[in-house]
């Protein structure tokens, strides 16, 4: 259809016309064809992002509760005076911060190891990577549940199977307390997404040439500084979309936690934070005020996480 | 040395499987579980008595099956559409040159990390005011653009390995353009839109937050938000069987498609976030 226009026209010079000219002819049209095929794609992504953020963000400046709206009350920044000086909102934050360090870190080393294994297993290498894909295919809220389960005082098997483990008794309620809540809702997270995190290293490892290992081999580099000089440095860019990709993703973490406590034992995530306060308390302006600064939370974690890895992004995906 | 590697790869391979299986064997397990077994407190990981009773409870349950229906049939469409105007922006971004290519790379990358609960809020007051609150429209809007980042980026990745040359090339051997384009790029490309569409269709089966969030009732409910609803008459004692036995029947379907094009999952996901 359109790939007429795209196709380089070098066939039929026509008379008459400078070939600079032509050129820069076809260039505008190419450019036009171009916008017109990404405008309905990018238009629907602004659709919902860019038109609901600007309307957060004049939200977030009114006294606003969609039980009594007739109140709604223009009151600048004192929703982020309310929100930033509550103990809640920064319980949430750390909360949110802890899991996403721990699960994020916890994810790099097994999907690292689960990579390394991938890599070298030629047998049965289907069956591997059609397991691998369970997890990541299984909806949140059913891994959730099943992990909810796993742990629950009833009928758990991690009470059962893990007896002579000096903390865990018969009794152990998971969800009576803070830390190990947190520790099931992180277990449920870290086996949902290794997976993922596991396939973006197993593509990183399979960039890194063969030859370089083989010539620290020769030069009697042990097999811990082939790890450490030769593997890790080349798949750095690989590890960085995948940290990135996996820290951003656990920051906004809410399934696993509105399945397995729905908030309970100060449990709450940033997200569920928002949530609450938006759908549940219908409070739009303290809600929307939340929402502002979680999305400038997640811009800020992705600037730092760039400028550490010191990795052009685009680069990393063959942008050039 | 070998021999220790082999181990090691061995170990490894066995650890993978039980990772990935275990919680999900769980779940079967559970499913077959009676309503007594499971309220007794029964830590048994098998079930004593298998029974079939919480499958026939769940097909017959019609809260669950309207959810069945919209999850199909939202994700469906979503993902039909969705993948309709990523392979135009890809196809642009791939082969042709315009400015503010980079930029559509960036703001679908954006979008991608952006975190979905900033968005409810004002959602949910905007389709109130359109009537979409609790609609398939409500929620095939935001499925679609919170997928297309993913397709536009795994498509461009696909379609910058397809020789162009060729297509010129069977326009030379006497081929219309439009032949040219439909004999030779659509099936080249058709994989990379076939991966793309899968991605689409796990991101809306699996959505959450928003499927919460903008509906209210069952005639737009997904899956995931129904069974977090599915709580039964008490709320300290769940139905542990009958969730069991809705999780596994909402992931056959997955399984499925993963043990079917498993090469191709692989390939999109990794190809659409890591490319050196």
């Amino acid at each position: 259809m359109s790939t007429t226009v795209a196709t380089p026209a070098a066939k039929d010079p026509q008379p008459g016309k400078p070939p600079k000219a032509r050129m820069s002819d076809r260039a505008n049209a190419e450019n036009r064809l171009g916008l017109k095929l990404v405008a309905p794609a990018v238009i629907i992504m602004l659709v919902v992002t860019a038109w609901p953020m600007i309307q957060a963000l004049y939200l977030s400046t009114f006294r606003y509760r969609l039980t009594s709206p007739d109140d709604k009350e223009f009151v600048g920044l004192g929703n982020y005076g309310t929100v930033l000086t509550d103990g809640l909102f920064w319980q949430d934050t750390w909360n949110t911060v802890l899991i996403m360090v721990i699960t994020v870190s916890v994810e790099l080393v097994i999907g690292f190891i689960f990579a390394m294994v991938m890599h070298r297993v030629i047998f049965a290498r289907g069956v591997i990577r059609t397991s691998i894909l369970i997890p990541y295919g299984t909806i949140t809220v059913v891994s959730a549940f099943a992990w909810q389960f796993t742990f629950s005082i009833n009928n758990g098997w991690v009470n059962s199977w893990f007896e002579w483990l000096p903390w865990i008794g018969p009794d152990t309620n998971w969800f009576g307390d803070h830390w190990p809540a947190m520790f099931a809702i992180m277990v449920s997270e870290i086996w949902k997404t290794t997976p993922f995190m596991s396939l973006l290293l197993l593509a990183g490892l399979s960039q890194v040439s063969e030859d370089m290992i083989e010539a620290a081999k020769v030069d009697g580099a042990t097999w811990w500084q082939r790890l450490w000089k030769v593997i890790l440095p080349n798949m750095r860019a690989a590890i960085m979309v995948a940290v990135l990709f996996r820290a951003l993703d656990a920051f906004r973490i809410f399934d696993n936690i509105f399945v397995m406590t729905r908030g309970a034992q100060d449990t709450e995530s940033s997200s569920f934070l928002t949530y609450r306060q938006v759908i549940e308390q219908l409070q739009l302006g303290l809600g929307s005020a939340l929402s502002v600064l979680l999305f400038l939370s997640v811009l800020l974690l992705a600037f730092l996480i760039v400028k550490l890895f010191r990795v052009d992004l685009a680069q990393a995906r063959g942008e050039g | 040395m070998k021999n220790k590697n082999a181990i090691g790869t061995w170990g490894g391979f066995v650890l993978i499987l039980v990772w990935c299986l275990l919680p999900v064997a769980w779940i079967i397990s559970l499913s077959f579980k009676s309503p007594d077994e499971t309220a007794a407190g029964s830590p048994q990981f098998l079930p004593q008595d298998a029974t079939l009773q919480n499958y026939k409870d769940i097909l017959d349950n019609p809260d669950f099956l309207d959810a069945l229906r919209n999850s199909f049939g939202i994700s469906l469409i979503a993902t039909v559409l969705s993948v309709i105007f990523a392979t135009l922006a890809a196809y642009a971004i791939a082969r042709l040159e315009f400015k503010g290519k980079r930029l559509v790379l960036s703001l679908a990358l954006a979008i991608a990390m952006f975190p979905v609960v900033a968005l409810v809020g004002p959602l949910f007051d905007m389709w109130r005011t359109f009537g979409l609150f609790n609609t398939w429209l409500g929620l095939i809007i935001p499925y679609m653009s919170f997928t297309l980042p993913l397709a536009i980026w795994t498509l461009t990745a696909f379609f910058r390995e397809i020789p162009w040359e060729m297509e010129q090339a069977a326009q030379v051997d006497g081929a219309t353009s439009w032949q040219a384009f439909r004999k030779v790029i659509v099936p080249l490309a058709a994989p990379g839109v076939f991966t793309a569409a899968i991605l689409t269709f796990f991101f809306a089966w699996n959505e959450f937050v928003l499927a919460i969030s903008l509906t209210s009732t069952t005639s737009s409910r997904t899956v995931p938000a129904q069974l977090s609803y599915f709580v039964g008459p008490d709320p300290f004692n769940p139905p542990y069987g009958q969730l069991a036995t809705a999780s596994v029947v909402v992931t056959v379907p997955i399984i499925v498609i993963v043990l079917l094009f498993q090469r191709k999952i692989v390939a999109g996901l990794t190809s659409g976030a890591v490319k050196g």
